[in-house]
């Protein structure tokens, strides 16, 4: 049960496990963003969930053509904020009020507006914090160790190749019959990733 | 349509590919944009890099000195004395923090407005920034004179058990800065990520490889990520909008929480932020005129970009002479005498040249930028940039000295001059900047690749219904209309399928 929430956890970043054969799944190449998007929405209805599009900068509309909801990186800036707001208070307050509070032209010890601006700068930076860190959480990010760098032609995801991968991993995951489908959306090429370090086409 | 897009022949990288009007320009495919801008971080090093590094290591080098000397001898070695407590390391301080500020502009502003053009600027002005924050970090650093007890303005635990007093403008300062600039860079690398895949990608030798590798934290651009990642971005673009707005302003309430003349305005957080945006954008013309030419670029950061920069200074060059006339009504509104009294000392006392130095580079040069032609003429703003920022400089200047050099009583009248350690101090600066700029263009992709590519018309999905392939002149909507000027090869040259690999 578990194990199976963490699979299914980590498909959503897009770290998925390989089969038994050491198999991680298949790459499909594409010839343009276009072409894509409408093999991402044939995959989807073919009823694949652990599959993942791979471009040199995102596509509009994918999300949606891959079934993919609203991103939950806000819940995490939010969260952010609120620490930085709370902790923010807190250490003003603290210092000047609780710890050493030093009389200063007989001001108050503490008061909010003077600490406007402290609060609102700390709440900005751990808001951020929560974003990027919220981001690379989501995302299963740093992770150098992908089986996908296998393939040689994968190195243009990042410059001008557009990429599906259908992992191993998907229950119905078939590597003749997945490979079949892939050359009949309109794929350009496939090859079959392993995660013992071969890639064949 | 087609007869509309294209372009003079100025903005041609020499190349012979031909110019339209649109964001990216000369019919790039995405292999090229790729190339355009990565070579440059993988090819030997030119010589000219090498000569311009040591001149600027050379200046940062000098910095180095001059700080050294300022620690061993005590802040007494700069000009600032009674009456004029804070000279020249405020004035630099506020200048490089406002020279920050443009970047994050572009960075956030512009793409919460979906101002696609920035894609091209934005990854060389979020550098500038962070360059020119490290520089503005140092000068109140070293003017606490003690740098060695300068941990004590952060809240840190010590032996003494005391704390900072977060009730002093100061203080606010440290936070806004810093986090400015924890913000900034952290904004800066999550754009750079999946340039920094690209390079890992194409990346030949072992080293390059993994280095890249270890930077670009296994990026493979998948949409699963695309979506955090982009939701990231917004999200970061709007923090740093309303948290840069936020800075000038703590900034100016250094001043404007002060009882000085001259400095207890309203007007200050509003007037600080026009001023820094103004001298920030001047910064990111003096730099890129140079930088796209020198990369062979201009197709990426065309004419367009910089007119339309061109603009953002002529309008807050006049919202801040707007703001400099605005004082002076309010110090004669306000009927109080010392108010009175420290703005007309400004114009026409000891500083009067400052001021009206001031008042010529930042009021009245930036209206040469009404005529649309001297604002797309490059010498015309390459100059009027530099001339921006010595006029940005004078304004700190006028601001931090005349308020101060004459005090409530006559008794305490002076007049600061700077001494050669300052200057050597302020120079050095520059040469720090311009050193890591310089390892930046060097090192680091200086165009968003990913971002650009994202606004060409062949990223669009929908570009490839039909034929399969992008119809040029029909996806691509002109956002200046150019004056029609048909270049007669341009025609055959569109037949092509925008294949021309290589770029420039």
């Amino acid at each position: 049960m578990l194990k199976e929430l963490t699979r299914e956890v980590k498909a959503s970043m897009g770290i998925y496990e390989s089969n038994d054969d050491q198999v991680y799944g298949l790459l499909a190449e594409f010839s343009d963003p276009g072409a894509l998007m409408h093999a991402a929405e044939a995959v989807r209805e073919n009823g694949y969930t652990h599959f993942d599009t791979h471009s040199p900068f995102p596509i509009h509309g994918m999300d949606r053509a891959m079934g993919l909801g609203n991103s939950k990186v806000g819940y995490f800036t939010f969260a952010g904020g609120l620490t930085g707001f709370a902790v923010a208070y807190l250490l003003q307050w603290w210092t000047a009020a609780v710890d050493y509070p030093l009389n200063i032209s007989g001001k108050p010890f503490f008061a909010v507006e003077p600490s406007v601006p402290i609060l609102f700068e700390l709440t900005v930076l751990f808001a951020a914090f929560g974003a990027v860190g919220g981001m690379l959480a989501l995302n299963g990010l740093p992770r150098p160790y992908n089986p996908l760098f296998y393939s040689d032609r994968f190195e243009r995801a990042t410059d001008d190749g557009f990429f599906l991968h259908i992992a191993a991993s998907d229950p119905q995951f078939d590597a003749d019959d997945t490979a079949y489908m892939l050359r009949d959306i309109g794929a350009l090429h496939v090859e079959l990733v392993q995660d013992d370090g071969t890639a064949e086409v | 349509m087609e007869n509309t897009s294209s372009e003079p022949s100025s903005a041609h990288a020499g190349d012979g590919v031909h110019e339209r009007e649109r964001l990216v320009k000369g019919n790039l495919s995405f292999h090229d944009v790729t190339e355009m801008v990565a070579r440059h971080t993988e090819k030997k090093t030119p010589l000219t890099w090498y000569v311009l590094f040591t001149i600027a290591a050379s200046m940062a080098g000098l910095l180095v000195v001059m700080l050294a000397y300022q620690v061993w001898n005590g802040v007494g070695v700069w000009g600032n004395n009674q009456p004029v407590g804070w000279g020249w390391p405020i004035v630099n301080f506020v200048f490089w923090v406002g020279i920050g500020h443009a970047g994050t502009l572009i960075s956030a502003i512009l793409f919460l407005f979906r101002q696609q053009w920035r894609t091209s600027i934005n990854r060389s002005a979020e550098a500038m920034t962070l360059f020119a924050v490290i520089c503005a970090l140092i000068f109140p650093t070293f003017h606490v004179g003690r740098v060695w007890a300068v941990y004590w303005m952060l809240p840190i635990p010590n032996q003494m058990e005391m704390w900072p007093q977060f009730k002093s403008p100061l203080l606010w300062d440290v936070f806004a800065v810093s986090s400015y600039f924890i913000v900034s860079l952290m904004f800066w690398y999550v754009g750079l990520v999946p340039d920094l895949a690209t390079l890992r990608d194409r990346a030949k030798g072992f080293w390059r490889k993994r280095i890249m590798g270890f930077f670009s934290l296994g990026w493979t651009g998948a949409n699963r990520h695309w979506r955090n990642y982009e939701k990231a971005y917004l999200l970061l673009a709007g923090l740093a909008t309303p948290l840069v707005l936020s800075v000038h302003s703590v900034v100016s309430f250094d001043f404007a929480v002060s009882i000085l003349p001259g400095w207890h305005t309203t007007i200050f957080p509003p007037y600080f932020v026009a001023g820094a945006i103004f001298s920030g954008f001047a910064m990111v013309v003096t730099l890129l005129v140079i930088a796209r030419k020198a990369y062979g670029l201009e197709n990426l950061i065309t004419i367009d970009h910089l007119e339309k920069m061109n603009i953002i200074i002529l309008v807050t060059g006049t919202i801040v002479g707007f703001a400099y006339i605005t004082e002076f009504f309010m110090a004669w509104y306000s009927g109080v005498e010392y108010e009175q009294y420290a703005f007309l000392n400004r114009a026409f006392g000891p500083y009067a040249w400052a001021y009206w130095i001031m008042m010529s580079c930042n009021l009245i040069s930036p209206q040469l930028f009404w005529s649309k032609k001297l604002r797309r003429s490059i010498p015309v703003m390459f100059a009027l940039s530099i001339v921006v920022n010595i006029g940005m400089w004078f304004e700190r200047f006028v601001i931090t000295i005349t308020s101060l050099h004459r005090d409530f009583l006559p008794s305490s009248w002076g007049y600061f001059t700077p001494t050669w350690i300052d200057i050597g101090t302020f120079v050095g600066s520059f040469g720090l900047f311009f050193t890591l700029f310089l390892l930046f263009l060097r090192f680091v992709p200086m165009v968003a690749i990913a971002e650009v590519k994202g606004v060409m018309p062949q990223a669009d999905p929908h570009a490839y219904e039909g034929d399969g392939h992008p119809t040029p002149g029909q996806t691509d909507v002109p956002y200046i209309q150019a004056e029609a000027e048909i270049d007669p090869s341009d025609d055959s040259r569109r037949r092509d399928s925008g294949e021309v690999r290589g770029g420039a």
